[in-house]
């Protein structure tokens, strides 16, 4: 499976839930969100070979003060 | 993972409610919960102008939306920061744009820092690389938010999410920061004519749960970072804070939480010259006179410190 984060793409084989592939690319799970195939998906979704799969950041930040 | 709800697939598990939910019952959920906590910490009424402080982020894009759907009279505020570094300020501006245009009837305010006041906040932060940008930032937006919700007679609303009150905690509590603990609140009412209430909404919900709205909801959002963001300490508190969350579910909210009840319990009142008879409200505790030039409530004497700002920025332009 594809898997991408902003600008950076890896390849991951298949039959991992989506929370271990974020661990495997060195990310926080409470950080992102999945994306599988355009649908918003939990992490414990087991992903296949043939999935697209994109990681969203969720953490902004600055001053906190409008985000 | 099912939804408790209807048994659909999930497309989100919120961990600190033991609560997995399909996006349809989450899209129900979210408004409802913005709702009663409107409602609870006595945010607005129905029949108030509320003013969005909208960046393009997720966020406040969010809220915007979520208060027009929810029927109130929300009308939006964008500051264009003239960053052109990366296109972010006409990029953000876009997507507010964007975001306007598919939604009828929504009103929007820019205010050009560099149009109004003749700097941008880059060219003002080249100026004082003393000061760190985003407290720079934060100060010019937050001057212009409360001065545009004044001229429109609103409440204003800021989309900050449970991850930005907890890491700003965190921060505070790090160096006992205790005027800024007894200040911090989901909702600062007006204690001065010249100062406009603030309320922010989304105060209970965490990050990954705004943006998991933005997404469900279509909203094209600013998703890369302002560039003077990067290596910002709030974002540092908050993987911080995503590591505990990580090994105790629900950490971040019960700090939070906490802190509101030790708040109201008057925890933090031994510090400030009241006696532990009666809670102070919000402000309370400050000596706030009006700035010589703006008229705007300020601690300090004289100026501001945005006029204060602004007038060095025009001694250097003579």
């Amino acid at each position: 499976m594809r898997i991408t984060y902003r600008d950076k793409a890896w390849e991951l084989p298949g039959g991992m839930t989506a929370g271990d592939a974020i661990k495997k690319v060195g990310l926080d799970p409470e950080a992102v969100l999945v994306v599988r195939n355009g649908e918003l998906v939990t992490d414990d979704v087991i992903l296949s070979d043939e999935d697209e799969v994109k990681l969203i950041a969720v953490v902004s930040g600055g001053d906190g003060e409008v985000s | 993972m099912r939804c408790r709800r209807c048994s659909k697939p999930a497309v989100i598990n919120m961990r600190q409610h033991k609560l997995a939910l399909c996006g349809e019952h989450f899209l129900g959920w979210i408004p409802a919960q913005t709702q009663r906590f409107i409602k609870k910490y006595e945010m607005f009424d129905p029949g108030e102008t509320i003013l969005v402080a909208v960046s393009g982020g997720k966020d406040s894009l969010s809220l915007w939306d979520l208060l027009l759907s929810l029927g109130y009279e929300a009308r939006g505020l964008y500051i264009d920061l003239g960053i052109s570094e990366e296109g972010y300020s006409s990029s953000s501006l876009a997507k507010v744009d964007r975001f306007v245009e598919k939604r009828e009837g929504a009103r929007l305010k820019v205010v050009d820092v560099k149009e109004v006041y003749g700097k941008s906040i880059p060219q003002l932060a080249r100026e004082r690389p003393e000061q760190k940008t985003c407290s720079l930032c934060g100060l010019v937006k937050r001057y212009i938010m409360n001065e545009t919700a004044l001229e429109e007679g609103a409440v204003l609303a800021t989309g900050h999410n449970l991850d930005d009150e907890a890491a700003v905690l965190l921060q505070n509590v790090l160096h006992w920061q205790t005027g800024y603990l007894l200040r911090q609140a989901p909702v600062l009412p007006s204690t001065h004519p010249r100062l406009a209430q603030k309320a922010k909404p989304f105060f209970r919900f965490y990050e990954r749960e705004t943006a998991a709205y933005a997404i469900l909801r279509g909203i094209d959002y600013i998703y890369e970072e302002c560039p003077f963001a990067t290596g910002a300490t709030t974002i540092f508190y908050k993987e911080l804070l995503n590591r505990l969350e990580g090994r105790s579910r629900g950490a971040k909210l019960q700090f939070y939480l906490s802190f509101l009840r030790a708040r109201e319990k008057g925890f933090f009142l031994r510090m400030l010259p009241f006696g532990p008879e009666r809670i102070p409200s919000v402000n309370e505790g400050l000596e706030l006179g009006e700035c010589e030039r703006c008229g705007q409530p300020t601690t300090a004497p004289g100026l501001c410190a945005f006029c204060r700002l602004w007038k060095v920025a025009e001694a250097e332009v003579g």
